[in-house]
């Protein structure tokens, strides 16, 4: 048979052969094959969709929470910077009412101290007059012990009076 | 997408490498190589192979239908010589004959239609079952175990359903009709790719490179191109906008000659051309074998058989997508919705 001639049988069997697969293959093999591809690519797209807006969602959640935690280390800060000022103050205070307190126990203490010193030096005028006497008497009992001390003695008061 | 195309090829490639074109030559002496022209053409005897003088063929249906006689169905074995297998008048059987071109004549000039299952008939019978049934089975899966991902057959196919689909009809047809023609579009691929792959198989015959098959894949496109045609696609046929009156006449034959004669024969030429060269070069190199009967030819000529065999593989994966490409392309045309000018 030649080359550039189409046999007629040819033709035939291959209008034949090919109306048969296409329309087998059309109704029974590309039918189910595109529609479970484009099922599958419905699918898939769908799941892409709502990992996307379950990522947005998760994205959202971050942001708020951050604005939360945010918030909160903000007051956080403001409630430390109030919590100082108020423990300064109260230092300040207590400071100052020791400070007052402890002049004025000073001052108390001082006073208790004079007082006492008062006492104490009365007491020694007391003490040192006594002792003196005693040591008086003892030494006039000593001189005048014989009479001729006292003869003396008493002479010289003698003489002091008449220099009077 | 095409660099896509060329990894698919040079898999499949890698896949058939082992099944060079072993074409074994004819025992004439004189006719060294005239095993190609009649491995390129169709014929009533599908020729495997000669050794000495046995001729291992299988001899193949001859179906005639004359309207005197109604039909007839003979083998073509009761028309040769059953020792040399030639054709020839003195062969001639019941009122018919092939002739040394293989064709089938009457003896005393009746007109009748030849039917016969050729070689090639033979081999679409083949193609058809293989398509049919690797489609089908992957189509089961889909029907089986839907919504799961691809096995087995399913596997091989989806990417290039998909690459069809994606890259070929939804581009050139657009998003609004290419549905309607995906399926159309699929089965010429994988009929055409299938044709060129098993057509290389050792011993196969040259289906796809016959021009009556090309032929009428061509007016398939035609007809699907032309009855889906709409308003604007006659339109620019017959009275093409925006052009003189004066020129319609020149311009009105040269679009209908470009609609019912250009498209269908580009497609028809391209695809015949294309397979059957590269076979007349595989057995060409072959060929050189037999004209120089030395070793060292025939180790270079092995060589390049082969390689000329992973090119033809290459080429059997692009011609089917150009062909399925191109009627995308005339189908797009005739469905595309123009924006008035």
């Amino acid at each position: 048979m030649d080359l550039i001639i189409p046999g007629s049988g040819l033709i035939v069997w291959q209008i034949i052969g090919f109306s048969i697969l296409l329309f087998i293959l059309a109704k029974f093999a590309w039918k189910p094959i595109l529609s479970a591809l484009d099922e599958r690519e419905k699918s898939i797209e769908d799941a892409l969709k709502s990992a996307e807006i379950a990522r947005n969602e998760m994205a959202n959640l971050k942001a708020e929470n951050e604005k939360i935690i945010h918030e909160a280390k903000l007051e956080r800060d403001e409630m430390l910077l109030k919590a100082t000022e108020t423990a300064k103050q109260i230092v300040e205070n207590a400071r100052e009412a020791a400070q007052v307190e402890g002049a004025k126990m000073i001052e108390a203490a001082k006073k208790a101290i004079d007082t006492e010193k008062q006492a104490a030096m009365e007491e020694v005028k007391v003490q040192v007059a006594a002792l003196s006497l005693s040591i008086a008497e003892k030494v006039l009992r000593k001189n005048l012990a014989d009479d001729t001390k006292q003869k003396a003695l008493v002479e010289e008061l003698i003489k002091d009076l008449k220099l009077n | 997408m095409v660099r896509k195309f060329l990894y698919l090829s040079v898999l499949l490639s890698v896949f058939w490498i082992g099944f060079s074109n072993v074409a074994v030559a004819s025992g004439d002496e004189d006719d060294k190589t005239g095993f190609i022209m009649h491995h390129v053409k169709d014929s009533h005897e599908w020729h495997f192979a000669t050794f000495g003088h046995t001729h291992v063929t299988l001899p193949l249906p001859v179906i005639i239908y004359s309207s005197d006689r109604g039909l007839e169905i003979y083998k073509s074995s009761q028309f040769q010589n059953p020792e040399t297998h030639l054709f020839g008048e003195d062969y001639a059987h019941n009122g018919y004959f092939i002739d040394e071109h293989d064709h089938l004549q009457s003896v005393d000039g009746r007109s009748f239609v030849d039917l016969s299952i050729t070689k090639n008939v033979a081999m679409l019978f083949i193609v058809l079952a293989v398509v049919l049934w690797i489609i089908l089975s992957a189509a089961s899966h889909y029907k089986k175990s839907p919504g799961t991902a691809p096995k087995g057959a399913a596997s091989f196919i989806e990417p290039i359903v998909v690459f069809v689909r994606d890259e070929i009809a939804l581009p050139n047809i657009g998003h609004h009709k290419y549905k309607n023609f995906t399926p159309y579009l699929l089965t010429i691929f994988f009929f055409i790719w299938f044709g060129n792959l098993l057509g290389l198989f050792p011993g196969a015959a040259n289906l796809t490179g016959n021009i009556a098959v090309t032929a009428v894949l061509a007016i398939f496109t035609l007809f699907v191109t032309n009855l889906n045609g709409n308003k604007d696609y006659w339109k620019h046929i017959f009275a093409t906008p925006g052009v003189p009156k004066a020129l319609l006449p020149i311009l009105v034959p040269v679009e209908i000659l470009g609609a019912f004669i250009t498209k269908p024969a580009a497609l028809m030429i391209r695809l015949f051309v294309a397979i059957t060269a590269g076979h007349i070069v595989i057995l060409s190199f072959i060929g050189l074998i037999f004209v120089f009967e030395s070793y060292a030819v025939g180790l270079a000529s092995t060589i390049m058989v082969v390689f000329i065999n992973v090119i033809e593989l290459l080429v059997a994966t692009i011609q089917a997508y150009v062909f399925t490409l191109f009627s995308a392309m005339y189908i797009g045309q005739a469905v595309a919705e123009h924006e008035h000018h």
